[in-house]
């Protein structure tokens, strides 16, 4: 197939050249794929803003041996001018996007729960008004659970015993039992867990009674959780403006 | 492939933005059929540039002192600051004539993908030159794209505190281009900031 026809949102662009980037784009039926997009960066260019991070676009791509050539786009919906007016809501939509990417390691492995789950994501902070911090979180656990690092946060992660138990062991995907619970293990508070595991099963009546400080110890138990499994932390997290952080 | 000395010379070449490896070539072989006083005198002016230029202190721009030539210049309106994103956007504005304060500039935009946050811009440089009361606008020229309007955004925020203007270059049709070919987010910001048309009965 030289060339094929997707839709797909844009999680991130890279400068080629003088006139040129390299767009990363997140597509429903082939995955993620990397595009070179002529001319983008000049004034006139037909693209547009449709090469701009977190742009759901509908996108005609041009196969190549490194890297496809993007020969169309038209916008369906430009979440990130939406969301670039509220610097809160878009440095976690960023964030969104840079899990997105992490999550989907390899190139062209179609991955429609990490598509539907992002563009889910995108909509609860664009019309839903959701937490933009709550709905990083939830979108870090979800996605983590479909690409197999799914976290437990009522029975013991090891055993299976029935919980719900005080101690949270990363290495071991969650809560663990007192049998099962090992060195480095902590203790979060039991709202905190109810928050994570709300946020798992998408609870949102139950997420939102959430405190700040309850909310600030369930960011920094995905954000460990994520570094854990995915060997690295994300760049843009500690840039996420949580309330309170100004 | 090479003799080691044009190997060495075409591998430096092609070290040079927007040079590949053929047009590396071509460049050297060039060097090797150009006189040698003038290779001297390129070689010397690249030297020369690296070791003079500088950053103004005042504000960020390439300068060959410790102010560079629009600081000093006491002609520039005081009262107005452009906040550009590169030293290279203060060369753009400047061949429009049309603005004739002084600037502030950058050094990027925030990019959070790309881990750079507010603290790694010139942004608390900016402040010590709002503090006087003589500036009275701000026209935030970062890139319109996401990471410029962001920017824009926060540093709109920042700002909100001072008794000044804050304003945002007109974003919309390029000159020369066909309407048909606009994005909607395009076409969408120039029929928001839409103006009124002079001389044309009816309008205001």
């Amino acid at each position: 197939m030289p060339s094929y026809n997707d839709e797909g949102v844009v999680l991130r662009t890279h400068k080629l050249g003088e006139a040129d980037r390299i767009v990363t784009i997140l597509t429903r039926g082939n995955g993620r794929v990397r595009a070179v997009v002529k001319g983008v960066r000049r004034v006139g260019s037909r693209f547009g803003a449709s090469c701009e991070p977190l742009s759901h676009i509908d996108v005609q791509l041009y196969e190549g041996r490194n890297l496809d050539r993007m020969t169309q786009a038209v916008i369906r919906r430009s979440y990130g001018t939406e969301l670039a007016g509220d610097y809160p809501d878009w440095t976690a939509a960023i964030a969104l996007a840079e899990v997105a990417e992490r999550l989907t390691p390899v190139e062209r492995e179609a991955n429609l729960q990490q598509y539907l789950l992002l563009i889910g994501a995108l909509r609860a902070i664009c019309d839903d008004r959701r937490d933009a911090n709550l709905v990083l979180d939830a979108f870090v656990l979800r996605s983590m659970a479909v690409a197999g690092w799914s976290a437990s946060f009522h029975d013991c992660a090891r055993c299976g015993a029935a919980g719900p138990w005080r101690s949270f062991q990363l290495a071991s995907g969650g809560s663990v039992c007192d049998a099962c619970r090992q060195y480095g293990a902590t203790t979060p508070r039991p709202q905190t867990v109810a928050l994570l595991g709300a946020l798992l099963s998408g609870d949102w009546d139950e997420a939102t009674t959430a405190g700040p400080q309850v909310r600030s110890e369930a960011s920094g138990l995905v954000a460990a959780f994520l570094q854990w499994h995915s060997e690295r932390g994300l760049r843009s997290w500690p840039l996420v403006e949580r309330a309170g952080s100004v | 492939m090479y003799d080691p000395v044009i190997g060495e010379l075409v591998e430096e070449l092609g070290r040079f933005p927007g040079v590949g490896p053929k047009s590396a070539q071509r460049i050297a072989y060039w060097v090797l059929d150009a006189d040698a006083e003038e290779i001297e005198q390129l070689a010397k002016v690249l030297v020369e540039v690296k070791r003079r230029v500088k950053f103004c202190k005042v504000c960020g721009n390439v300068a060959d002192d410790d102010l560079c030539r629009i600081c000093r210049d006491e002609n520039r309106d005081p009262t107005m600051i452009c906040v550009v994103e590169e030293s290279k956007d203060v060369i753009a504005i400047e061949r429009t004539r049309e603005f004739a304060g002084r600037y502030h500039v950058l050094g990027g935009a925030i990019s959070p993908i790309d881990g750079i946050g507010p603290d790694d811009l010139r942004i608390h440089e900016l402040l010590p030159r709002l503090a006087d009361g003589q500036v009275r606008e701000v026209i935030i020229a970062t890139d319109p794209n996401l990471e410029g309007e962001a920017t824009a955004t926060y540093l709109t925020r920042l700002l909100a505190d001072f008794d000044l203007e804050v304003t945002r270059p007109a974003s919309g049709l390029p000159v020369g281009g066909d309407l048909e070919y606009a994005d909607e987010v395009t076409l969408g910001r120039a029929m928001a900031a839409r103006r009124s048309s002079a001389g044309k009965a009816g309008v205001e």
